[in-house]
């Protein structure tokens, strides 16, 4: 059951990346990208992610379209037609994605309990979170309080890129210059 | 958007919900799914959302733009000043067990104040940029999409 | 390497598989497409599939999101990558909207968001530079 679901989003997934790739409207790109980010949340959550597939829908299909909107509100609303098409892009991403489908073949199967990945730290999480802090929810435990310092990096880049995009764009400057201006 | 009625509508039904579950995600992520970070954004929805429909003349008015960068600030320092001050309690940078007597107690604690700085700092970044995409003069027409 | 190509090997590594299928379609966006938002939209999709694989390794086959639910016998699965994951969506979303406000700025000095374009107007400009500095150098000889 779970297979089948896993295989039928990712053929939708797979359809969506596809159409976005030819169609030519950019609205109907911002509206398709916003499909895709609630069917990968639909995976993260069939992946036992939920905290994920909660960030990726509110962020991926809420605010990321609005913002696309808006920027194609201000720039154009269709790609222009190309006036050639080259075989290069086509050849690095099938040389690409054949260098990586070979990097995969040494990976553990999909869901094995004894992978790497579940031999390390994850599992001192799940047993020490019960006794050191006490919270359910084992994400916002490591989040939060074990990789505390990592999150602060986090924010701080997002308040960066906040600042960035308010320098960039706001006017904020062309407005201030104008009421000194307009004071003097 | 004067001549969307049902949207109207809808959108003033719809935006207290949204804050509200914003808050719940916010404060309820130690237990279930949730936290700062879905919790900025769902916050900030509501916000765009009225902004969309209603204006942002009228979003700006009740929401100015000086307040919106001061709480871009205020999140990340919530969040450091939760380090700093579990270091003039006695105990390292960020290490909350200093907070209370009982050091899961303190852990507690430090969660909500760290996840509040995450919300707020989401919150505003997430305004910030609205603001600064939609107060540009636009250069297509509301028919030409 | 020794590996035999069973069903259960097939079934185990088809996602990883389908992941690269989808990085690649992404790929493919960025570097294929001239218009600079389809491209910000390929690069999105790209990381949605990086995400994708690194959740996928986190996942433990019976077992349950990482919530404890008080039930001593409970497998979870690896809260590690998820907690990484969250905070790189967050992150994702202020960096694209980081490269949509320079793609608005773009628009406004070069009239246009096609990188071909784009290009074409740098050449001509650049020309019409050289043109001038010759011009100025014959001009004090």
């Amino acid at each position: 059951m779970e297979l089948a679901l896993t295989i039928l989003l990712f053929v939708a997934l797979v359809a969506t990346a596809l159409t976005i790739a030819l169609v030519r409207r950019l609205f109907a790109v911002v509206m398709l990208s916003g499909v895709f980010s609630l069917l990968s949340a639909l995976l993260f959550v069939l992946m036992d992610a939920v905290d994920v597939a909660f960030t990726e829908a509110a962020v991926g299909a809420g605010i990321s379209s609005v913002l696309m909107l808006g920027t194609i509100a201000l720039t154009a609303r269709s790609e222009k037609r190309p006036e050639r098409y080259s075989l290069v892009p086509l050849a690095v991403v099938l040389l690409t994605g054949g260098v990586l489908i070979y990097g995969t073949l040494d990976m553990p199967n999909f869901g094995a309990a004894d992978a790497p990945v579940q031999l390390h730290v994850g599992p001192d999480y799940i047993r020490k979170t019960p006794e050191d802090i006490d919270v359910p929810n084992i994400v916002t435990a490591v989040l939060a309080s074990y990789r505390g310092f990592d999150t602060l990096g986090e924010v701080t880049v997002v308040f960066t890129a906040g600042l960035g995009v308010v320098l960039l764009i706001s006017g904020l400057g062309r407005r201030i210059r104008r009421r000194r201006e307009g004071a003097d | 958007m004067d001549h969307h009625l049902i949207l109207r509508v809808v959108t003033k039904l719809l935006v207290a919900p949204i804050l509200l579950y914003g808050l719940y995600v916010q404060f309820h992520g130690d237990f279930g799914p949730g936290g700062g970070f879905q919790a900025g954004v769902i916050f900030a929805v509501g916000f765009i959302l009225y902004g969309i429909v209603f204006g942002l003349r009228r979003l700006r008015k009740s929401f100015p733009d000086y307040f919106v960068h001061r709480l871009v600030a205020l999140g990340v320092l919530i969040y450091a000043g939760t380090g700093v001050v579990n270091m003039l309690l006695g105990g390292n940078f960020l290490d909350y067990n200093v907070l209370a007597e009982e050091g899961y107690k303190g852990q507690h604690w430090g969660i909500i104040a760290v996840e509040l700085g995450v919300g707020v700092t989401v919150f505003g970044v997430m305004m910030a940029i609205y603001y600064s995409f939609a107060g540009r003069p636009p250069r297509l027409d509301d028919k030409d999409w | 390497m020794n590996m035999q190509f069973d069903v259960e090997f097939l079934l185990g590594h088809m996602n990883y598989w389908l992941f690269v299928v989808l990085m690649m379609t992404g790929l493919y966006i960025v570097v294929a497409r001239g218009n600079l938002l389809k491209k910000i939209v390929g690069l999105n999709i790209f990381q949605a599939a990086v995400f994708m694989l690194y959740i996928s390794m986190g996942k433990i086959s019976g077992g349950t999101a990482p919530i404890a639910t008080g039930n001593p016998d409970e497998i979870y699965s690896n809260p590690l990558p998820h907690v990484l994951i969250l905070t790189a969506i967050v992150v994702g979303i202020a960096t694209t909207s980081l490269g949509l406000a320079l793609i608005v700025r773009i628009n406004e000095s070069y009239g246009t968001i096609e990188e071909d374009e784009i290009l074409e107007l740098d050449r001509i400009k650049s020309d019409e530079e050289i043109e001038k500095l010759k011009t100025e150098a014959s001009n004090s000889k």
